[in-house]
């Protein structure tokens, strides 16, 4: 598999069935092909649906049916159509289960930076902000460093989409779950060592005795 | 009330510095020949409300091109570059909303509410400027309404009464725009007979529309 294989299989591994989760553009629409057979869960769209499907076959696309980067979608039987209200009812009203994102920095206490960069790319928040706030849980996913550069910081630099609302950092490197007294390194990617995983983050670690595999 | 009218017709309740919103997302459920109306007669100085600002070429994205914009209220403007260079040059100026938070400062001048009080935002550049207050000890932002002189919808099917039935996905900022213009236009995939749109199945009642225009599709 490859990196982004590896952090797509990984987050899909926290859904539980019945569960509503929204996915962002880019790396996190592919955790969508690793739910585990056994149980079902639902995509929503912010805008405007909740049982999306995949990509529609060559010559199926429909113009009205689309996710929120404007890709072709196809829906599932059963699924709903609503307005932008709705939709980020749903996501504003802790409806929903889980939101995976990616993330430009994340850090210690939970802060996320993901939608812009002073002076250099400004592409607004569109719904990231009420996603981040809103989600019961909130999952970054993301390559662990961006062509070396840390993302994992003690503090984000970068202008915040939310303070304090992420609740767990996947990337190929490891698991990092946020808590009230810092990051804890839950888990290792393959091949990866302790020592790899914080010559690659600025944040401090906590780092328990048993530190699981994926 | 006969509702239909020309393209001609509808356009002529534009004028330039007027205030639009215009549906769709990502230009999916937005008007076509109404936009290209616009271009042409070149009315500009507007000020703009929409999820976003399309891509390059495609649907309200053009209006961007063409400078006809003084004043933009979005979500997101990375799919349209041109916004970008015209928000940095200081040409237009560009107010960044939550998508969420935008949607509801839509919702609420509709729905005669004096504002939106939300978490989205807290702890960020979004809460700079604006009041903050507390209930039951957690914090909000307060988020004006915004209203248009002028909506312009896109309905996949609309009765000449001015119902309207919307197809999937182009759904999205239409029915709440339809509550908060001064004057709402709909342009129609497909006019229908009265009674051909099941009650049930409005999605957007008559009393909100105005004008009804045929689109091209």
């Amino acid at each position: 598999m490859n990196i982004k294989s590896i952090i797509a299989n990984r987050v899909a591994k926290e859904f539980n069935d019945g569960n509503l989760v929204n996915l962002g553009i880019g790396l996190p629409t592919l955790v969508a092909n690793y739910v585990p057979e056994d149980i079902e869960v639902t995509f929503q769209s912010e805008n405007g649906f909740v049982g999306m499907g995949s990509a529609p076959e060559k010559g199926k696309e429909n113009p009205n049916l689309v996710n929120a980067g404007a890709q072709y979608v196809t829906y599932k039987e059963g699924a709903a159509f609503f307005d932008s209200s709705i939709s980020f009812a749903i996501i504003r009203g802790g409806h929903l289960d889980f939101t995976v994102l990616g993330a430009l920095q994340v850090d210690e206490q939970g802060n996320l930076a993901n939608w812009m960069i002073p002076g250099k790319m400004v592409p607004g928040m569109g719904g990231a902000m009420d996603l981040v706030t809103g989600a019961k849980k909130v999952i970054v996913a993301m390559t662990h460093t961006a062509k070396g550069n840390i993302k994992i910081m003690k503090e984000c630099t970068l202008p915040l989409t939310a303070k304090n609302q992420v609740d767990l950092i996947v990337t190929e490197m490891a698991v990092l779950k946020v808590t009230d007294k810092g990051l804890v390194l839950k888990e290792l990617g393959p091949n990866v060592t302790v020592e790899d995983v914080i010559a690659n983050t600025e944040a401090n670690l906590i780092i328990p005795e048993n530190i699981g595999r994926f | 009330m006969k509702k239909i009218k020309s393209v001609e017709e509808a356009l002529s309740n534009i004028k330039s510095g007027m205030t639009i919103m215009v549906g769709g997302f990502l230009g999916v459920g937005s008007p076509e020949l109404m936009i290209d109306g616009i271009i042409e007669k070149n009315i500009n100085n507007l000020t703009f409300i929409a999820n976003d600002t399309s891509f390059p070429g495609v649907n309200y994205g053009k209006l961007v091109e063409h400078k006809l914009l003084k004043k933009i209220y979005t979500s997101h403007i990375g799919t349209n570059p041109e916004t970008g260079k015209q928000m940095h040059s200081g040409e237009t100026e560009v107010i960044l909303t939550p998508q969420g938070t935008l949607a509801e400062q839509i919702r609420a001048a509709g729905a005669g509410l004096g504002g939106v009080i939300t978490p989205t935002g807290l702890g960020t550049v979004v809460e700079e400027g604006k009041q903050i207050i507390e209930i039951d000890n957690k914090r909000f932002i307060v988020e004006k309404p915004l209203k248009a002189d002028v909506a312009i919808l896109r309905g996949a099917k609309v009765d000449k009464k001015g119902n309207i039935y919307y197809d999937l996905s182009a759904r999205n900022f239409n029915p709440i725009m339809a509550m908060a213009a001064d004057l709402v236009i709909v342009e129609a995939d497909e006019i229908v007979e009265v009674g051909e749109i099941n009650p049930n199945d409005v999605m957007t009642p008559h009393i909100f529309v105005d004008v009804i225009v045929k689109g091209g599709k």
